[in-house]
């Protein structure tokens, strides 16, 4: 049954959001609920529009397959399979299994009787990549804005949408989400490494306390911000980036559409300087 | 469930301030008295201070105050010393390293001579501070892991100023201190050597960085949502396993059918943050010195398409002789 030790107690009955208990059951460790079969749906719809694609393309070299969207004349109309038809079934059957993997995680949460945190930041994951695919090209006219499905092609695209811009790195929003990504990670590394230096401390010494993590830090930098405040900073810290990151590309094109460095110039040119 | 999702401390219980955990013999004292910051007391501790200064962390200041100061006047002096247009100016000034012609020579200070002196006192700044980061642990009889997290960074960082240019044979190689010459720097370094993106070192920093990103949120998230059980009492549930360690665990393996446990979570989490700058530094080491063009290098190993030939081949002027 792959269960742990512990398991089974809390296997119990209840806390679906839809379908009652028709698919209140497990798979192996896997729980299953209405919206697990619905994330399998997508998932697999979507999988096998990508082999198709690929099966149409010139390459099975994993590094190479690419599934553009339309050409940006085909505007935001519905387009042929073969002309980035299959991009737009793809997109419409990930955004359903992202949605589907969120809805399954709150019937999780409520069958553990916890908090709705994990579904609600993925929620801001799922955003982020619908800022991307759907509201941006929205805005914009056409599916064509949206990013290709293919490893190297969406870097190219990255890259490619960032020269639009002339340099990426001076849009306002785009430095405060890769502040944020550094912020988050040095963070991360600073909680990972507390913990694991207060639970390891070297062979024959016992195990510190939450007392010497917090005398740690309040030593070498005057603040320690305790055991629940590093998650909520951590996670605030977290979604805040993508956050930034979705409002960076959102801002790019459907309300700025010169360079970037271009776009200071109001400070550089506002009237309290003086001459 | 809407009144608990421990976002913020609604309450805040106030005692007598803690001093800390006693330090061993031979330790300075610690100085400025603590007190409580109820802002702060929202999200995390409300207690600020105090802290522990020692001659590491005096002298470690010492010189990161001198490198802030030599790169903030440099900037003064390019503005003709006039603090208006120093702020309005701010992100745009720089004080870059030498020029190519003086290679790996001391430049003359307003040539470059400063950076090398700045840089040298922002390095010793740094490896002062790793080893107050590494005292400070071992005083408190803790290991030593938040020190050798500080030990990538500093990796990238020296990786940058310092290996990558000397390979290379010029301190003008190097990053210039400013926010947008910095950006400035590398953009270039991208479009240099063919596309950072193509860089495949590049690209596992990058995903170590989303990586460290997705797994704080997961976790932070997690430890919330078992706040009402004790979650963030990390340390008590690794030796003695409680009801909130079950239930997060299980909230995973039932969700993507694998768990970490209460430890393994925070090695996941310091290897993910730890490979970002250390992956990130080779991919940097490696450009201009062993590949020169990444796009190309792809191409030659298949990983990505060539151009297509819409244009008669233009043969390169270096391969003819032409001197830049």
């Amino acid at each position: 049954m792959a269960m742990l030790s512990f398991e089974r107690k809390y296997r119990i009955r209840g806390g679906t959001l839809i379908g009652g208990d028709l698919f209140d059951f497990w798979v192996g460790p896997f729980y299953v609920g209405f919206f697990g079969i619905s994330t399998v749906f997508f998932a697999l719809v979507g999988t096998a529009m990508i082999m198709w694609g690929a099966a149409m393309g010139p390459t099975w070299n994993p590094w190479q397959i690419n599934i553009a969207p339309p050409d940006i004349s085909n505007g935001l109309k519905m387009a042929p399979m073969m002309a980035g038809g299959l991009w737009q079934v793809i997109t419409v059957c990930a955004l359903g299994s992202f949605v589907s993997w969120a809805l399954r995680e709150v019937e999780i949460c409520r069958k553990l009787g916890m908090g709705l945190h994990v579904p609600v930041a993925f929620g801001f994951a799922i955003f982020a990549y619908f800022t991307l695919q759907v509201i941006r090209p929205v805005l914009m006219g056409s599916w064509g804005h949206a990013f290709p499905y293919g490893i190297y092609s969406h870097l190219d695209w990255v890259s490619n949408t960032g020269y639009q811009y002339l340099h990426f790195h001076y849009n306002p929003a785009h430095m405060i989400a890769v502040t944020l990504f550094f912020a988050t990670t040095l963070s991360l590394s600073l909680h990972g490494a507390l913990v694991l230096s207060a639970t390891n401390p070297g062979k024959g010494q016992a195990v510190k306390t939450p007392e010497h993590e917090d005398t740690f830090f309040r030593d070498v930098i005057g603040y320690s911000v305790g055991t629940l405040g590093i998650h909520r900073l951590g996670l605030f810290l977290a979604l805040a980036a993508v956050w930034f990151s979705a409002l960076c590309i959102v801002i790019s094109g459907p309300f700025w559409t010169r360079g970037w460095p271009e776009w200071w110039g109001w400070w550089l040119n506002m009237p309290i300087w003086g001459h | 469930m809407a009144e608990y999702q421990n976002l913020f401390t609604t309450v805040q219980p106030t005692g007598p301030a803690s001093s800390g955990v006693p330090l061993p013999p031979g330790d300075s004292e610690r100085i400025g008295p603590p007190f409580f910051l109820h802002l702060a007391g929202r999200l995390g501790n409300a207690q600020i201070g105090p802290i522990y200064l020692g001659w590491l962390g005096l002298a470690s200041l010492l010189f990161g105050t001198l490198a802030f100061n030599i790169i903030g006047f440099n900037m003064l002096a390019q503005v003709d010393w006039n603090p208006i247009q120093m702020i309005r100016q701010l992100f745009w000034l720089a004080l870059d390293p030498p020029a190519p012609k003086y290679g790996l020579s001391i430049a003359p200070l307003n040539d470059g001579g400063w950076w090398n002196i700045a840089g040298f006192m922002l390095t010793v700044s740094l490896i002062l501070w790793w080893a107050r980061m590494y005292r400070r642990a071992r005083q408190l009889g803790l290991g030593t892991h938040v020190a050798w997290a500080f030990a990538a960074a500093i990796w990238l960082y020296l990786v940058v100023g310092f290996f990558r240019p000397v390979m290379m044979g010029s301190w003008a190689e190097s990053v210039p201190f400013g926010i947008f010459p910095h950006l400035d720097w590398t953009a270039a370094l991208s479009l240099r050597y063919g596309n950072l993106f193509y860089n495949p070192f590049h690209a596992l920093s990058i995903v170590f960085l989303y990586g460290s990103v997705l797994l704080f949120a997961m976790h932070g998230a997690t430890i919330l949502a078992v706040g009402r059980y004790g979650g963030e009492r990390e340390i008590e549930q690794i030796i003695d396993r409680g009801t909130a360690s079950e239930r997060a665990g299980l909230f995973w393996r039932w969700t993507m059918g694998y768990n970490a446990t209460m430890e393994s979570i925070h090695r996941w989490a310091w290897w993910f943050a730890v490979l970002c700058p250390l992956v990130g530094g080779i991919g940097i080491l490696l450009t201009g010195t062993v590949v020169d063009n990444w796009y190309l290098w792809s191409v030659k190993h298949h990983v990505v398409p060539g151009y297509p030939a819409v244009y008669v081949p233009t043969i390169d002027p270096a391969l003819l002789g032409v001197k830049p």
